[in-house]
């Protein structure tokens, strides 16, 4: 029998179960169902719940671990002696709600700490995978190494600093673009728009953070790389191509701008009104209000909104695989092609692989650096928004 | 309308020092009626007290006198306003230039989350009035003496403000408003945050206050009134009912509607 | 601060206070004024250049992507010679099956040089090559379906639309000039001439083009007849997994989390886990689908399956936060009273609290499956990215079968050497966008309807 019938027969049994729990319930209490201490529904549940749950649960352990070939169908004895067990427990002083109830609580936590046992996965592969490329490549040359010149005949040097600048240097661009835009549209917005304004603006700007990453990637490589090109670059003789890391900059700070406008937004909204009140009567004006009362008490709460976006940007693939180029350099010159970790873990890891070179296996270990790169900016971020909003609360 | 020619004749007695000269005020908050037909005259260096059941208007009518109420979208104001002569509603009048002269004191103390000296500074920076760092400093020790707070913080002149106490901070608030140098200085419930000890000192604050400027003070307790000001005057439902000394006011009221609110029947 | 012009003496001060107008403006005022109207400018400009970056983006990709729905067919005569097609001469479809399309596209280039010639068209250097990439290959396998599937049709000369290549096309809509005629290497400057012809005599017209929503994608070389079919299919596919997997499992978490979890240190940490799983890079879910799905549990490469796990992971954190807004927002006096009646907490959780609930999460469910559809890097390292030209079967099995996703079909197409497949991108990133639009507004719907103030 193939897992799949197992798992149907098993549902059949909990079915099978249910009916007979709640029937064997109102026959022992005689027909007079105030008898139970649960009503029947529950003794159905409690026997369909250990007819199902612990055969199901080593099915999907057969499965995970390629166990032998009769654990499948061992798991239909389980059930079966579930079936049998929990049928005998049935009496009409039987707490069956405290049990079904236990189950589900059981079945909400477990789903809670899937939280932590993706992060605990993610952590973990990284790791593995990056310990077994670091038995193949020091990891001197790795973090320090200048040259990225991957080949998969041997020899590859895989240094990963090309990739960290062509990352850093676009979030910057991408931050400089992101930033002002957004941080002075959250500043008109909930100081100075009025209620009609703000209805329409704010949502307008919200569009931006809905259309997918591939989108802004195709824009970057058909639209603004050869306009920032054919109007910038080629004019001033700093380069011919279309992707560039001002290409992907760019256009990341345009993916950017609603992140921090609308983090921003509540972080400025935030601050009490009676400070705004406060200056405005002593004679200031709104933009000396603005500058010197209210963006001084959000300042922790933007640097944090700033952090995320520019975790956001670090992380970002699509638009740096379509619009930053594949020349992993480093050079100071923007409208120059350069690449970055994300277009590396795509190129690395894309088409077919070979999971024991070590051209393959860098990309966990960019993988990983970019993780914990992600991770303490995130956690720093998230750190510093909740201390700002427990301030005003 | 009785109650307003009653405060007319109440004012023109002492008419020399007439501060604010208010005549036919209305104010509206959208579709309400907020301000109706509100007449009286402010006196430079005295305290005067606007009471009144909460709602009554007090609080607007106060709010009017700097234009504050400017920053609610929804707020009209028609009548005259005179300071010194100067009708505030003026089109020409820029309510940045009027608030550096008439200051405000809120309800909770809202010092800005700056060191005690920046705080107090804030008024003096913006709008220009030292020419060098030793000027400022003088400026910030005179208002922190004005405000009774100097000898509590001039160790700590560099600490954040929203770490003193709240009568200190409150006072911290009345330092702010004074540096600016205004000539009347608008009170909305200044102690109503406070405990009585910190309602104490700023009380004995606000009377020696009173030596340099025009305070106006809105409160809800009428011992507060009695104790403070020199004024009082009396709203309810939006109109001034009744405008005069306060010690008038207390013993004699002549609206009955006054008579009620101090007996403690209407509130 | 301290350079002012004019300062006003302190009251404090000995000289007796000067008093100046309200009226008039004083210098300093009307530059604090103007720094306030700079200040204000600088916001409406902010404003400003994000709505032009908005319009901007959406404009290039309705210009560039919206002639993709549509393509351009001849309407010329084509005989259907018997010779060609049915070298038995017996109408057996099964015999007639031996002629591969290349002997229908024989036919076509005849038809055409029938057409040039019949109506006096002349133009220089017209070579047998212009003739036979005329049509797109597409075209030859429709002609060839057709004749197969009604033999009656040999020897007759029909007049059905063809297909044309993906130049012509081009000329036709605009996009390709005289100039890139000229300059490219699949076309030229008489194959242009005779596409204008053609055009003049009304038989070249576009049709709404069906095939490009629902048929497979296509090689490199006719990038005329690819579709989405495999894409759309894959997508649903996947947000079907997601659908059901993240929604019960993150409306349990989010009730354990908000209703039952003491406050401990696991609890705290399961909290800073989402809030920092929500916003670690979606590339990182990709080499974790790599790495757990299909490299050590073994699911294959390519698969709806592997990307709806993968998908499922990425959207639960967000899930989780606006569930547990929505269950914040139900007040307690709800849950006081069920208790009060004597039910348990579970039974007020399931009974009361998570049906009020329900419209809010289901808004953020939505939300959640819109961000997941757009999703394109973790769906790169797990192999979705591969050419993929069968329609995947019906689930559960298709779930395992090799499919692609609407985002990776529009990655896929920017990679192919033919510029004609970026039109392709442009439209299928339509396609996409209405999808996205279509489950925002069913989100929006379901707030409004039911949106409760308490």
């Amino acid at each position: 029998m193939s897992p799949f019938w197992i798992m149907i027969a098993t549902l059949a049994l909990a079915v099978l179960g249910y009916l007979l729990g709640r029937s064997r319930s109102i026959r022992l209490a005689g027909g007079d169902t105030r008898a139970l201490h649960s009503r029947p529904g529950y003794h159905g549940w409690n026997v369909a719940l250990f007819t199902a749950l612990p055969a199901l649960l080593l099915l999907a352990g057969a499965r995970l671990f390629h166990a032998p070939g009769w654990v499948a169908p061992a798991a239909l004895v389980l059930a079966l002696a579930g079936l049998g067990l929990s049928l005998s427990r049935t009496t009409p002083q039987f707490r069956a709600r405290n049990s079904v109830e236990r189950v589900i609580r059981g079945v909400l936590v477990v789903c809670a700490l899937i939280a932590i046992a993706t992060t605990l996965a993610i952590v973990l592969s990284l790791v593995f995978e990056s310990a077994r490329f670091f038995q193949m490549y020091p990891w001197q040359d790795f973090f320090f190494g200048t040259e990225w010149t991957p080949s998969f005949g041997g020899g590859s040097k895989l240094g990963m600093l090309p990739l960290l600048w062509g990352t850093l240097y676009i979030s910057l661009i991408a931050l400089l673009v992101a930033v002002p835009i957004g941080l002075y549209a959250a500043i008109y917005m909930s100081d100075y728009a009025s209620p009609r304004v703000r209805s329409v603006v704010k949502p307008a700007i919200e569009v931006l953070a809905g259309i997918p990453t591939i989108v802004y990637g195709l824009f970057a490589l058909v639209t603004v790389g050869p306009l920032l090109r054919d109007w910038i670059a080629q004019p001033l003789g700093l380069g011919s191509g279309g992707s560039s890391v001002m290409t992907a900059g760019v256009v990341m700070g345009m993916m950017l701008i609603p992140f921090v406008s609308s983090l921003s937004d509540d972080i400025i909204n935030a601050v009490p009104q009676s400070l705004r009140d406060g200056s405005l009567a002593m004679g200031s004006t709104h933009s000396e209000t603005i500058r010197q009362v209210v963006l001084p008490a959000a300042l922790p709460g933007i640097v944090g909104a700033i952090l995320l976006a520019a975790s956001r940007a670090i992380g970002e693939t699509m638009i740096v695989v379509l619009g930053a180029g594949a020349m992993a350099k480093i050079s100071p010159n923007p409208f120059e092609a350069m690449t970055t970790i994300t277009v590396k873990i795509v190129g690395q890891l894309t088409g077919d692989n070979d999971f024991a070179s070590p051209e393959t296996l860098v990309a966990f270990a960019l993988g990983l650096t970019l993780f914990v790169m992600t991770l303490g900016l995130n956690i720093l971020a998230l750190y510093i928004v909740r201390k700002y909003r427990e301030q005003y609360e | 309308m009785d109650d307003v020619r009653l405060a007319e004749r109440a004012v023109d007695t002492d008419a020399r020092d007439i501060k604010f000269q208010c005549r036919d005020v209305q104010v509206w908050y959208g579709e309400k009626h907020a301000i109706k037909d509100v007449s009286v005259d402010l006196l430079d260096k005295t305290v005067t007290a606007f009471i009144g059941p909460s709602g009554c208007g007090k609080s607007t009518f106060l709010r009017c006198l700097n234009r504050m109420n400017d920053t609610i979208g929804i707020a009209r104001v028609e009548g005259q306003m005179l300071l010194d002569g100067e009708n505030i509603y003026d089109r020409r009048v820029d309510p940045v230039q009027l608030r550096a002269r008439v200051g405000m004191v809120f309800q909770k103390p809202n010092p800005f989350p700056k060191s005690i000296y920046d705080n107090v500074a804030y008024g003096p920076r913006i709008h220009g009035l030292a020419r060098n760092r030793a000027e400022l400093d003088e400026i910030v020790e005179k208002a922190l003496r004005g405000a009774a707070l100097w000898n509590e913080v001039k160790d700590r002149l560099h600490e954040t403000g929203t770490g003193l106490s709240g009568g200190q901070q409150q006072r911290l608030c009345i330092a702010r408003a004074v540096a600016t140098a205004p000539e009347v200085l608008l009170m909305d419930e200044p102690c109503s945050a406070l405990d009585p000890i910190a309602t104490a000192q700023v009380e004995e604050l606000i009377d020696e206050l009173r030596a340099t400027f025009s305070v106006v003070i809105v409160t809800h307790s009428m011992q507060q009134a009695a104790r403070v000001s020199q004024k009082t005057a009396f709203f309810h439902l939006g109109n001034l009912v009744e405008y005069g000394d306060t010690d008038d006011i207390f013993t004699r009221p002549r609206d009955p509607r006054t008579e009620s609110y101090i007996s403690g029947r209407i509130g | 601060m301290t350079d002012a012009t004019t300062p006003r003496p302190h009251p404090a001060s000995p000289a007796a206070p000067v008093r100046r107008s309200l009226l008039i403006e004083d210098a300093r005022t009307k530059r604090r004024n103007a720094a306030e109207r700079r200040f204000r400018a600088y916001g409406v400009v902010a404003i400003g250049l994000a709505i032009a970056a908005l319009v901007f983006l959406l404009f290039t990709i309705f210009r560039d992507g919206s002639s993709a729905f549509f393509q351009t067919y001849a309407r010329i005569p084509v005989a259907i010679e018997a010779q060609v097609v049915d070298p038995a001469g017996n109408r057996d479809p099964a015999e007639m099956q031996k002629v591969l399309t290349m002997g229908y596209g024989k036919l076509l280039d005849n038809a055409l040089a029938a057409y040039v010639e019949e109506n006096g068209i002349q133009i220089e250097g017209l070579s047998e090559r212009d003739l036979s990439t005329f049509f797109s290959a597409q075209g030859r396998a429709d002609l060839r379906n057709a004749v197969l599937a009604d033999p009656a049709l040999v020897g007759t000369v029909i007049e059905a639309p063809v297909m044309t290549s993906s130049r012509v096309d081009g000329m036709f809509k605009g996009r390709v000039s005289r100039d890139s005629a000229a300059r490219d290497a699949k076309t030229s400057v008489a194959q242009y001439e005779l596409a204008m012809a053609m055009e003049k005599q009304g038989d070249l017209q576009t049709r709404f083009n069906w095939d490009f929503v629902t048929s497979t994608d296509s090689s490199d070389n006719r990038p005329e007849a690819a579709g989405l079919g495999v894409a759309i299919l894959g997508s649903l596919y996947m947000m079907l997994i997601v659908l059901v997997l993240s929604l019960p499992i993150g409306v349990a978490a989010s009730i354990y989390l908000e209703e039952f979890a003491p406050k401990n240190r696991l609890t705290d940490a399961i909290e800073v886990n989402i809030s920092n799983l929500a916003a670690v890079p979606s590339i990182v879910f990709g080499i974790l689908g790599l790495a757990v799905f299909v490299n050590f549990v073994g699911l294959p490469r390519s698969a709806p399956i592997v990307g709806g796990l993968v998908l499922t992971l990425l959207t639960l954190p967000t899930i989780i936060i606006s569930t547990r807004a929505a269950l914040k927002a139900v007040p307690p006096s709800i849950r006081d009273a069920a208790l009060g009646v004597g039910a348990s907490r579970m039974q007020t959780m399931f009974h009361h609290v998570l049906p009020l609930a329900m419209p809010g999460i289901l808004t953020g469910t939505i939300l959640g499956l819109a961000h997941a559809l757009g999703e394109t890097a973790p769906l790169l390292l797990i192999g979705m990215v591969a050419f993929v030209t069968t329609y995947p079967s019906a689930p559960p099995e298709g779930f395992l079968d090799p499919a692609s996703a609407l985002p990776v079909q529009v990655y896929n197409w920017t990679q192919r050497a033919d510029p004609a497949f970026f039109e392709r991108a442009s439209g299928a990133i339509i396609v996409l966008l209405a999808f996205l639009l279509a489950m925002n507004l069913l989100a929006i719907y379901l707030r409004r309807k039911f949106e409760r103030r308490w």
